[in-house]
């Protein structure tokens, strides 16, 4: 049964325990039958299938109410899952939300083009969002009061995917800006600040070079800035290779970050790196009528599949917010307290964390903390 | 080789080109004087760039080292109703094909020319190389940096070729070719030998952009079989980016190179990581002249008062030494640097000391 679990929640510092509140998650109805939620489940490459097996083994312990629709997509068989994706593509949007790993992309220039991009763009989850925060723990972090949001279109950009070889040893690769969707975005990033408590959101850009692609970029952030100037939200804007320096050197000046694809890409490689890895930064990908959620630096992790070393905290926290946007809060909490209480106590954490427990020991620890 | 040596004839325009060419002899190697010393063109710049040059100059002199400076100004004129690059400057780094570069304003305002990229491409500097190594004496949260990146200076990212398609969109053309991959990448195999680096690393995203980065990377793989003394990988860009910053020594031993937008925001990383733009050096190298430069900015506020710290255009300064061959020069200048830096005496205010440039200048001097 439930057992209370009271937590002294810091008072200088907003833990997880209170709920980020994602602008446009809550209002998702997707299959709900006999208050038990549907929701698709996608391991992905890598250490995918480990860090699932985890979250399904938590959920089961808290006894949360929600069945997984598991799909077994792999990268590296894209020819003879050609069907499987259609059939996950279809029980997402049946079911409106989804929980996902990160499915490997070729370099070879004949294999197929990412998945996970394809999958964003079809439907159309537009923010993608990386929370940031140095969390209470004991490992080596190479700066302290990081807490940034990054917010990061999805869809176009850099990764339009539209290339073409004029002549050979020639190649055009096409970056798209629409004002649309950088008005979506930004919007996107703004509500999340309004409904979060957050006092500054800053924009990323090279408008100084890329003048008409980022410029449009800019113009249309600033634009929407003024409408949220009454709410005390300040909008500032950085040029991408300042803010990496900056962001190495003085994160804590950073609050919320919104920026295209590819910086949005860079900045939460570089971001998580200063708070302790790719393995507890949580994520989301949100659109108008779907949401996925997926570790916020998207690593498959080829090098340590298998080995029950992976750390599950990044799956787990993305797989708390989803829980908050199913309204099961109480669920979210309660698990959200004991995955905090574990990674604080730093007696049982995975190698990337400078522990020596596996990835089994962690997910059993977390449950006994239930 | 690689490089092709362009004889250049420098056509007196001016009294004052007549006047140089009577005592200097020029070649596809640059310019020498009479007794042997080399020609280098020195644009100070703005703000703290006449400082910082002045202090350039002084341990250079103190240091014997033998090279004769021509001061040039590369403000930009009015030429047929376009801005452009005053003549002479153009002339003088023509023909000593080698250039120290402080800090440049940037005009403000619509038809100015971004004087960064003119150089550029009038002297066809097709690699940036920015080495970012920690200061001794100047702490920040990354230890025993050391990296090397080479980034292509030319096209990519930064071809400048955009168009708004309808309203509300617009599209900004990257391009790749392979004469630019294949000349960047052979400079930092080159590069990586000349350094005793025994690896070459690819950064790309060649995963997303198939035919873009895809074509650098196999230009690059291509250009590594004519060095089997290196060894050569790829990594994905987004995984530099946290291996950098997780643990900055795992690229010590090799050499970065990569395409223009990825090189321009990891070398600024690089430089976030051991302290800032004011202790990283930079050189721009091109087969018509090599740019050496300092990349931060011109620091108004403290223009003037002897307060700038010449440290990044010293280190440029090196690098430019290096590429002359002035080994012991080099050497010599570089460890009085750090030295100066690494003793705490006499740091300037970005450092956290209390020294003036000319202290600065006079420690490092001493130091020599």
């Amino acid at each position: 049964m439930n057992r209370a679990v009271s937590r002294q929640i810091p008072a200088a510092s907003r833990s997880f325990a209170t709920a980020t509140q994602i602008p446009g998650a809550a209002n998702l109805n997707g299959n709900v039958y006999a208050g038990r939620h549907t929701v698709t489940l996608i391991p992905g490459d890598g250490v995918g299938m480990e860090m699932a097996g985890s979250v399904k083994a938590i959920f089961k312990a808290a006894h949360v109410p929600v069945e997984f629709e598991t799909f077994d997509l792999s990268s590296y068989n894209p020819a003879t899952d050609a069907n499987k994706l259609k059939e996950a593509m279809d029980s997402i949007k049946r079911n409106k939300v989804a929980l996902k790993g990160i499915l490997h992309t070729p370099v070879n220039r004949l294999g197929h083009i990412s998945l996970n991009v394809g999958m964003r763009k079809e439907l159309d989850i537009y923010a993608s969002l990386s929370l940031i925060r140095n969390m209470d723990g004991k490992w080596a972090t190479r700066q302290q009061n990081v807490d940034i949001a990054m917010i990061r279109e999805n869809t176009e950009g850099e990764y339009s995917g539209l290339e073409h070889t004029p002549v050979p040893g020639v190649v055009e690769s096409l970056k798209v800006v629409t004002r649309e969707k950088t008005e979506r975005i930004a919007r996107f990033a703004f509500d999340f600040a309004l409904k979060n408590g957050r006092k500054k959101v800053t924009c990323i850009h090279k408008a100084n070079i890329m003048k008409l692609g980022d410029g449009l970029f800019l113009k249309v952030c600033r634009d929407i800035a003024k409408e949220y100037e009454s709410s005390g939200i300040k909008f500032e804007d950085m040029i991408v290779d300042n803010a990496s320096m900056q962001l190495v050197s003085r994160p804590s000046q950073f609050d919320v970050i919104v920026c295209g694809n590819l910086y949005g890409n860079i900045l939460s490689n570089i971001g998580a790196a200063l708070i302790g890895g790719p393995g507890i930064v949580p994520g989301a990908n949100i659109g108008k009528n779907y949401a996925v959620f997926e570790p916020g630096c998207r690593h498959v992790g080829k090098a340590i599949q298998g080995s029950n070393t992976a750390n599950p905290t990044a799956l787990l926290l993305s797989s708390i917010h989803m829980l908050r946007s199913l309204e099961l809060d109480d669920h979210a909490s309660r698990i959200s307290n004991a995955l905090h209480k574990v990674l604080a106590e730093g007696r049982v954490l995975t190698p990337d964390l400078e522990g020596k427990s596996s990835t089994t020991d962690f997910t059993l620890e977390v449950i006994a903390n239930l | 080789m690689y490089r092709v040596a362009r004889l250049s004839r420098a056509q007196p325009t001016s009294a004052f080109v007549r006047r140089t060419l009577a005592t200097h002899t020029s070649n596809e190697k640059g310019t020498f004087t009479a007794d042997g010393k080399q020609v280098v063109t020195m644009i100070p710049g703005d703000g703290i760039g006449p400082e910082i040059s002045r202090s350039v100059k002084q341990i250079f002199e103190a240091d014997k080292v033998p090279i004769v400076w021509e001061d040039v100004n590369v403000t930009p004129v009015l030429k047929n109703g376009k801005t452009a690059i005053p003549d002479d400057a153009l002339h003088s780094i023509n023909r000593n094909k080698v250039a120290l570069k402080g800090p440049l304003e940037t005009p403000i305002g619509k038809g100015h020319v971004s004087l960064n990229l003119t150089l550029r491409r009038t002297f066809d500097l097709f690699a940036n190389v920015r080495p970012c190594k920690s200061i001794i004496g100047y702490k920040t949260p990354f230890d025993n940096v050391d990296t090397v990146l080479i980034r292509e200076n030319t096209e990519g990212e930064y071809s400048g070729i955009e168009h708004t398609v309808v309203d509300g969109v617009v599209q900004s053309i990257k391009l790749i070719t392979e004469d630019a991959s294949r000349r960047v990448s052979e400079y930092a195999f080159e590069y990586a030998r000349s350094i005793g680096r025994k690896n070459v690393t690819i950064v790309h995203k060649a995963n997303i952009q198939k035919q873009a980065d895809g074509l650098f990377l196999a230009t690059a793989m291509d250009v590594a079989k004519n060095y089997p003394d290196i060894t050569v990988q790829d990594a994905l860009l987004d995984r530099v980016c946290l291996q950098i910053v997780q643990d900055p020594t795992d690229f010590s031993d090799t050499v970065m190179v990569m395409p223009n937008l990825y090189g321009d925001i990891l070398s600024d990383l690089g430089a976030g990581l051991i302290g800032g733009l004011g202790l990283t050096p930079s050189g721009n190298i091109g087969r018509k002249a090599s740019i050496f430069e300092s990349v931060h900015g011109t620091a108004p506020d403290i223009a003037g008062k002897d307060l700038a710290n010449p440290t990044a255009l010293l280190l440029s300064s090196v690098m430019m030494l290096r590429h002359m061959k002035l080994e012991a020069h080099a050497d010599r200048i570089q460890k009085a640097v750090l030295k100066t830096i690494a003793d705490g005496q006499h740091r300037t205010g970005d450092l956290g000391g209390k020294a003036t440039n000319t202290a600065f200048t006079q420690a490092v001097i001493r130091n020599l």
